[in-house]
């Protein structure tokens, strides 16, 4: 099974867990689960639009999604799927 | 919420940002939770990465920065609380930008750097909608905890 692992600023939106086993087959299908699973957490990952928050990246064992196949990337058995936030401002 | 940090901690805040002036200066704030209530211990200054012409005005922190920062201070039974950056010769307030790569939960502390010389530093959190950022209390402490 593969999990994925929740950064420090959102665990208060997963009643403090650090990593949410999961089986979905993809990265995006596990976005949408544990969305689903914690609903305090969903708009804190997406906005109105559905659409990832900017500060949301995703990295399957330590690749950025961006470089593999995006929301589509394949998740397998022991794959690591974090989410990062990129701090940015002005 | 409120935010407790050390005199020396927030020192080291202001000297970053100086030493950054006339770019914005940025970095982690680790330490530990109680409740609603934060205490900062040490703080990570990390690169500004953002594009180089714009980093009077803009910051960005890699993401992997913040995943070293996280196990670093897991490691030392702390977390990552928030981050902090500069604002060269503007306001200790959040901007539109700021507003809109807010991380939920983390603390914000801006510190104003007027003509080189840090000024105020006040901190910030995102609203739970992501419309805008509040003010929050912020008291520095003489003695190292």
């Amino acid at each position: 099974m593969s999990s994925i692992r929740v950064p420090t600023a959102l665990r208060a939106y997963t009643e403090g867990q650090v990593e949410v086993p999961t089986e979905a087959a993809t990265v995006g299908r596990a976005l949408q689960e544990l969305a689903q699973r914690y609903p305090g957490l969903a708009p804190h990952l997406f906005g109105a639009e559905g659409q990832l928050r900017p500060y949301v990246n995703l990295f399957v064992n330590d690749q950025d999604v961006r470089a593999l196949a995006g929301v589509q990337t394949p998740l397998a058995e022991d794959d690591q799927l974090m989410i990062l936030p990129s701090v940015a401002g002005g | 919420m409120s935010l407790r940090i050390p005199a020396q901690v927030m020192a080291e805040i202001q000297r970053h940002a100086e030493q950054q002036y006339p770019e914005e200066g940025a970095g982690l704030i680790l330490g530990s939770l109680d409740g609603e209530d934060r205490t900062a211990h040490s703080v990570l200054p990390v690169n500004n990465t953002f594009e180089a012409e714009q980093r009077g005005r803009r910051y960005l922190i890699d993401p992997l920065a913040i995943l070293r920062a996280e196990e670093e201070a897991e490691r030392q039974g702390m977390s990552v609380l928030g981050v902090y950056h500069s604002h060269p010769d503007h306001p200790p307030t959040p901007s539109k930008f700021d507003v809109e790569w807010a991380v939920p939960w983390y603390i914000y502390l801006i510190t104003a750097v007027r003509q080189g010389i840090a000024a105020e530093t006040r901190a910030w959190r995102l609203q739970e909608d992501h419309t805008q950022m509040m003010e929050e209390p912020l008291a520095i402490e003489q003695e190292a905890r």
